[in-house]
């Protein structure tokens, strides 16, 4: 089974990411590197709205992700709710 | 007064909106005049509007996000340059990493704001049209913001001011452009496999991820800024090159003998260039976070292997190279800093000997390798550079017809031989750095026989400062390189007795005391 992850450069948005992907993820590894942080799943990695919405203490769009994003690995399947990265194999 | 407020639309239905319901069919020409280029290559697409960027995004959204990375990226910069920045890195040995990225990345991220400028204009779908110009306007800004972060630097330290004239030039950048040049003067969907594909997956996630990550380590915020605003740019750019391989294999079955010959092709063409970048974080950022051997395995390995391994429900298989890239990744940083550290007077950056501890790092990271083949050649260059007979190779390199990299890398199994093999076409000889840039060339002589090497130009007497007259009866042809390059003399050299050394250290001093 492959991972799929995504990193982000550190800052206070996204840590509370981190924490929503950690809480929607079991199983999700965390990497920490200087001013970045990688998160690796096996096969399948998710990003739900309201999570981080509820860490974050504001709404969110997940477009918004853009911003702090570094990179990524899986195909990816965005829609308003949910930012899924995924392998098939 | 009462208004109606229409109920906001999902990401998936603007997305649609704003791209494939804008587009429209030409009428006054049939649509494959008007895109006559998606169909030479032999690669079959039945309905281009099966194609989707994952991402979804529409220009305003993406005008919205881009502004904002834009006002974070120069609100660091400003503060980086206010606050002595220039002064604030590990030491002045890192400066030079600054100095091979420059003349190596950003001309090559101009190419690529072309290449997608095209791409823009040649696919028939408004699905990958909008993403390439999206990609197009990136590339642009990688470029601009790469050479503006470096700027600051360019004040106080030698060798940064002639990379664009170097570009073209340099012996040691004619690899990354080659790789450009070839991407670029290939059809569209080839230049989607070399560019999204190996350039994206392959390449800048180790030149943007641990690399980057090392600038900031090592005190660099400018590198550090840039480079992660790239790479978050970087992100939409794999996805969409790992669509367009998708596309293609979907669309028909006869497309996949085609597609698997470009990412053989172009996974080792990638690899090649990487060769390079290794060695920067290998040897020269002071201070280390990750060897290349561990950000390969990591990147390409791992995350290679798991794209393989997806696609081979298309029936894609893993790139004939990869075994060998495997090997190489123990060896290709060591040969590549040996091959410029003997170079002193032909680059615009200094090479030096790593320090004992340094090299007891190495020998950590590279348990199979380090002792056994290179630590004795740099400690022999170390006690003669000591005895005051620091190394000067100053014969013309042997370069690869396809890669244009100097010969230096090894037979594979064989790490005391080097590898060089041979095609011949149309009665003359040309000379490839292995196996697989052999293959390539095979493949497309005709192509390949055009590579400008400046070590073959120079001998025509196609490298010289204008005004040179080569008719001339006492002519010699390589005497004036320096003045072709427009090499800053005051690069030259070792590390050790350097301008840039002594004024860091004397800089530094006043900057901490009154």
């Amino acid at each position: 089974m492959s991972n799929a992850f995504i990193a982000f450069q550190k800052n206070d948005d996204s840590r509370c990411i981190v924490e929503a992907i950690l809480e929607d993820n079991p199983g999700a590894m965390v990497d920490d590197q200087p001013s970045m942080v990688k998160i690796d799943v096996p096969n399948r990695l998710v990003i739900k709205r309201e999570t981080v919405e509820e860490k974050i203490g504001r709404s969110f769009d997940l477009q918004e992700l853009q911003l702090h994003l570094i990179t990524i690995s899986g195909h990816l399947d965005e829609t308003d709710d949910e930012f899924t990265l995924s392998w098939n194999s | 007064m009462d208004m109606k407020v229409a109920k906001k639309l999902g990401l998936k239905e603007r997305y649609s909106l704003m791209t494939r319901d804008l587009a429209w069919d030409t009428t006054y020409q049939p649509m494959d005049k008007v895109f006559p280029q998606t169909t030479y290559e032999g690669i079959k697409i039945h309905d281009w509007d099966k194609w989707e960027d994952p991402f979804r995004l529409t220009m305003d959204a993406y005008w919205k996000y881009q502004a904002e990375k834009e006002r974070k990226l120069y609100a660091i910069l400003d503060g980086f340059n206010q606050n002595n920045g220039h002064l604030s890195v590990t030491d002045a040995r890192y400066i030079n990493v600054l100095k091979l990225f420059l003349g190596s990345t950003p001309p090559l991220e101009l190419m690529a704001a072309r290449g997608f400028s095209m791409m823009g204009r040649q696919m028939n779908g408004a699905g990958p049209r909008v993403a390439c110009q999206m990609q197009a306007v990136d590339e642009y800004r990688h470029f601009q913001t790469q050479i503006h972060s470096i700027s600051n630097y360019n004040k106080y330290y030698n060798g940064m001011d002639e990379f664009a004239h170097q570009q073209s030039r340099m012996w040691y950048l004619s690899d990354g452009k080659s790789f450009f040049d070839d991407a670029i003067t290939a059809g569209p969907f080839e230049f989607m496999v070399a560019i999204g594909f190996a350039f994206e997956y392959v390449l800048t996630n180790i030149l943007f991820v641990p690399f980057i990550s090392g600038a900031a380590y090592n005190g660099d915020m400018a590198a550090m800024t840039v480079g992660f605003s790239a790479q978050s740019d970087e992100a939409r750019h794999m996805t969409l090159g790992l669509e367009c391989i998708k596309f293609m294999l979907e669309q028909d079955p006869d497309n996949l003998p085609i597609v698997q010959r470009w990412i053989d092709k172009w996974t080792w063409r990638g690899t090649r260039k990487l060769a390079s970048v290794g060695m920067m974080m290998d040897y020269m950022l002071p201070k280390r976070i990750m060897s290349f051997k561990e950000a390969w395995e990591m990147y390409v390995e791992e995350n290679g292997g798991a794209l393989f391994k997806d696609l081979a429900r298309y029936g894609i298989t893993i790139p004939k190279c990869f075994g060998q890239t495997i090997e190489e990744k123990e060896h290709v940083t060591h040969q590549s800093w040996i091959g410029f550290y003997m170079k002193p007077q032909a680059t615009p950056f200094h090479t030096w000997i790593p320090t004992p501890d340094e090299m007891d790092w190495l020998s950590e990271k590279y348990p199979n390798t380090f002792d056994k083949y290179y630590r004795p050649v740099l400690e022999f260059f170390d006690a003669q550079e000591k005895a005051g007979n620091r190394f000067d190779n100053k014969t013309a390199p042997m370069n690869c017809q396809v890669c244009v990299s100097t010969m230096k890398f090894n037979e594979p199994g064989d790490p005391m031989e080097m590898c060089f093999r041979e095609s011949i076409y149309q009665g003359e000889k040309f000379h490839t750095c292995s196996d697989h840039c052999k293959e390539i060339f095979d493949n497309e002589p005709e192509k390949y026989v055009q590579t400008f090497i400046s070590s073959h130009q120079v001998l025509q007497g196609n490298c010289e400062p204008d005004g040179t007259d080569v008719n001339a009866a006492d002519f010699k042809p390589g005497q004036n390189m320096l003045d072709y390059w427009k090499l800053d003399k005051r690069a030259l050299g070792d590390f050790n007795g350097s301008e840039d050394q002594k004024n860091f250290a004397a800089w530094r001093e006043q900057a901490t005391k009154n």
